[in-house]
């Protein structure tokens, strides 16, 4: 699973930078789901996490020279994609009950 | 400074500057917007980090599917702008505080406890030919054949979980 | 990254290139357009500018320019601007994938005919093809009007959907090229075009193009008694042409993309010898190819919208599914039994589940006419 023939060294980025940049977009994720009151932007910052993950893991698979993180990334979209159809269902039917996204208004059990 | 490590900074710059644009825009159709910025910004870094194939599912998942299906429910839902709501005026800025926090131990425990050895190396001649892809493809169809086949049933299950909760039930209201 | 900057030349002249002969071509497609269609229904067509009307292309451009630019009192300006850009800057960023003949020499030096041979090409396709739809949608939404955005809308559910078909229709491609990589898939079809092997893949790539760049009998989102103008209701002048552009430019390119996958690209006779003849034969076989296209606007009246969703979810994505079951198999019976004749079982297969569809659709349709009567 290595690639097929070692690439020459050449100039390169430190490993660190794109953790910390994955860092700081996870982090601005998780700030629109604690900060944003609209389902929709909530469900977008979900979305940037996940990226922001993959960033990560895509990172660290090309640093240890193996296809396993492309793997695992290739299957986190794939799972993104099945979340998401059924998310944007939830909220649009949540929209025609109680004609709002705003989660704030959320606040009861019964629809 | 190499040309590797001012396109790395520029594009870094370009996605933290869209992620805060999304945080920040009052009109969900912008903030759509600029997450499908962020999310080919990303793209990029994975073509940068020698891979290709992901980098395209990148674009046409996110970028062509997932957000064009957010454009279309927000414009269906109607895409103004929320009335402000102050329901917990003390979750703002302790969310502020508590993400800061977040970042910096994220940042400290990736960099110091989990960092791999060594540097992303630029991508080459060699992650351009076939012979990659059909190793992407061998790993994908034998050593996680059973996830594999997990995923699809979990899009199967998605697929049909979505249609019954949106249809209307026959004779209903409306 | 790379310093020679001879290498960088060299893609600023393709790119150059790319982007001169799309702008003709899409003056040209325009007068060819209304030449072929006032042909087929007995009528002249543009005559009069210059000898045979050929001068017609440039008299439109100078009174589309000239033309007063409105933009609706409430409409998103940034987005309304910026919409007929992201129209039509996919449709010539796909161009760079296309091989447009083999290698050849030039001041001593190999120059490839192609802007970018990368290895995940057909995924790129599918990619800008994906990436397509925003423009159409921000031109709906951002006019502010209900017409433009109805348009917007129907387009967006027509162009995920059939890009479903179209991305499924290509695997049959992938797997008897055994690459993604354009380049791979001409070469690959040096003994015999894909189209002879995969008709029905051939056949559901085009109908899911013309779905795609929005084209009669699928152009809906514009439907003229319906909608006005769908997404481009509100739009005037220079930016109206850009749609206009992005439409015809896409025409040019996804014939060019087909005559890839299923045309046997630049390959003709004497090609190996001549490689100059290569762009000869692949502008040929784009040429007519538009040809069929303008054809079928001439003869085909527009799609129902919900009988064009069902024709897409019902009858399009099963048969491509069935297809790449039947082309997989194909090639594993033929690389099993060292009988590559096999391999004609194929193209049998695929036509035998292509005519189910048909014969279903032809009995439902006649038996509802009965109904009626």
């Amino acid at each position: 699973m290595k690639y097929a023939v070692e690439p020459p060294r050449r100039t390169m980025i430190p490993v660190d930078y794109y953790i910390i940049l994955s860092a700081i977009l996870f982090t601005i994720g998780v700030l629109g789901v604690l900060i944003r009151r609209n389902a929709l932007i909530i469900f977008m910052s979900i979305e940037l996490m996940l990226n922001a993950a993959n960033l990560a893991i895509v990172a660290f698979g090309s640093v240890i020279q193996n296809f396993s993180g492309q793997i695992f990334v290739f299957f986190v979209i794939a799972v993104a994609a099945a979340e998401v159809a059924v998310g944007l269902a939830l909220i649009v039917e949540i929209f025609r009950t109680k004609k709002t996204i705003d989660v704030d208004q959320m606040s009861s059990m019964k629809g | 400074m190499t040309l590797d490590l001012v396109l790395f900074l520029v594009l870094a710059l370009v996605a933290v500057a869209s992620a805060l644009g999304m945080l920040f825009s009052r009109n969900a159709v912008y903030a759509a917007l600029y997450l499908v910025l962020n999310f080919v910004t990303v793209a990029v870094f994975y073509l940068l980090l020698s891979a290709p194939f992901i980098a395209m599912a990148q674009v046409t998942v996110y970028a062509g599917a997932i957000m064009v299906l957010f454009l279309f429910v927000i414009m269906l839902l109607g895409s103004d702008a929320l009335p402000k709501s102050q329901v917990l005026p003390w979750q703002k800025p302790l969310a502020i505080v508590m993400s800061v926090l977040l970042a910096a131990e994220a940042a400290y425990l990736l960099v110091t406890k989990a960092r791999p050895a060594g540097d992303v190396l630029p991508p080459t001649e060699l992650v351009n030919t076939t012979e990659n892809l059909r190793q992407l493809g061998n790993a994908l169809f034998t050593d996680y054949l059973l996830p594999f086949e997990v995923v699809s049933i979990l899009l199967l299950v998605a697929m049909v979980g979505a249609i019954v909760l949106t249809k209307k039930e026959k004779g209903a209201r409306q | 990254m790379i310093t020679d900057w001879t290498l960088w030349l060299e893609w600023f002249i393709k790119s150059l290139v790319w982007i001169f002969a799309l702008l003709g071509g899409f003056a040209y497609l325009t007068y060819y357009e209304r030449r072929a269609l006032a042909r087929i229904q007995t009528r002249v067509g543009p005559n009069r500018a210059g000898p045979f009307g050929l001068l017609q292309p440039i008299a439109d451009a100078i009174k589309l320019i000239f033309k007063e630019e409105l933009s609706p009192a409430k409409a998103y300006k940034f987005i309304f601007f910026l919409a007929p850009i992201l129209t039509l800057v996919p449709s010539i960023v796909i161009a760079a994938v296309i091989p447009l003949g083999p290698p050849i020499q030039l001041f001593g030096r190999q120059i490839n005919l192609v802007l970018a041979d990368v290895n995940v090409g057909v995924l790129y396709f599918m990619a800008i093809a994906a990436v397509a739809v925003y423009g159409i949608v921000l031109a709906g939404w951002s006019s502010n009007s209900k017409y433009a955005m109805l348009g917007g809308m129907r387009s967006t559910a027509q162009m995920i959907s059939y890009e479903l078909a179209l991305g499924i229709s290509l695997i049959p491609v992938i797997l008897l090229a055994n690459s993604m990589s354009m380049v791979d898939v001409v070469k690959a079809q040096g003994m015999l075009w894909f189209v002879f092997l995969q008709p029905v893949g051939a056949l559901i790539f085009w109908i899911a193009t013309l779905a795609e760049v929005n084209r009669a009998p699928f152009d809906m989102p514009e439907a003229e008694q319906e909608l006005t103008a769908g997404y481009h209701a509100e739009y005037s002048g220079m930016k109206f042409a850009l749609f206009f552009m992005a439409e015809y430019q896409k025409m040019i390119v996804i014939c060019a993309v087909m005559a890839v996958f299923f045309f046997g690209g630049y390959l003709g006779p004497g090609v190996d010898k001549y490689p100059l003849l290569g762009p000869v034969y692949l502008f040929i076989k784009v040429f007519l190819l538009l040809f069929a296209m303008i054809w079928v606007r001439a003869t085909w009246p527009r799609f129902r919208y919900d009988r064009l969703m069902s024709f897409g979810w019902k009858v399009l994505v099963p048969l491509s599914l069935a297809i790449v079951f039947i082309t997989a198999t194909g090639i594993l019976l033929a690389e099993e039994t060292g009988n590559p004749m096999w391999m004609w079982a194929i193209p049998a297969a695929s036509v035998i589940a292509g005519l189910i569809p048909v014969v279903t659709i032809y009995r439902t349709l006649k038996r509802l006419s009965y109904e009626r009567a």
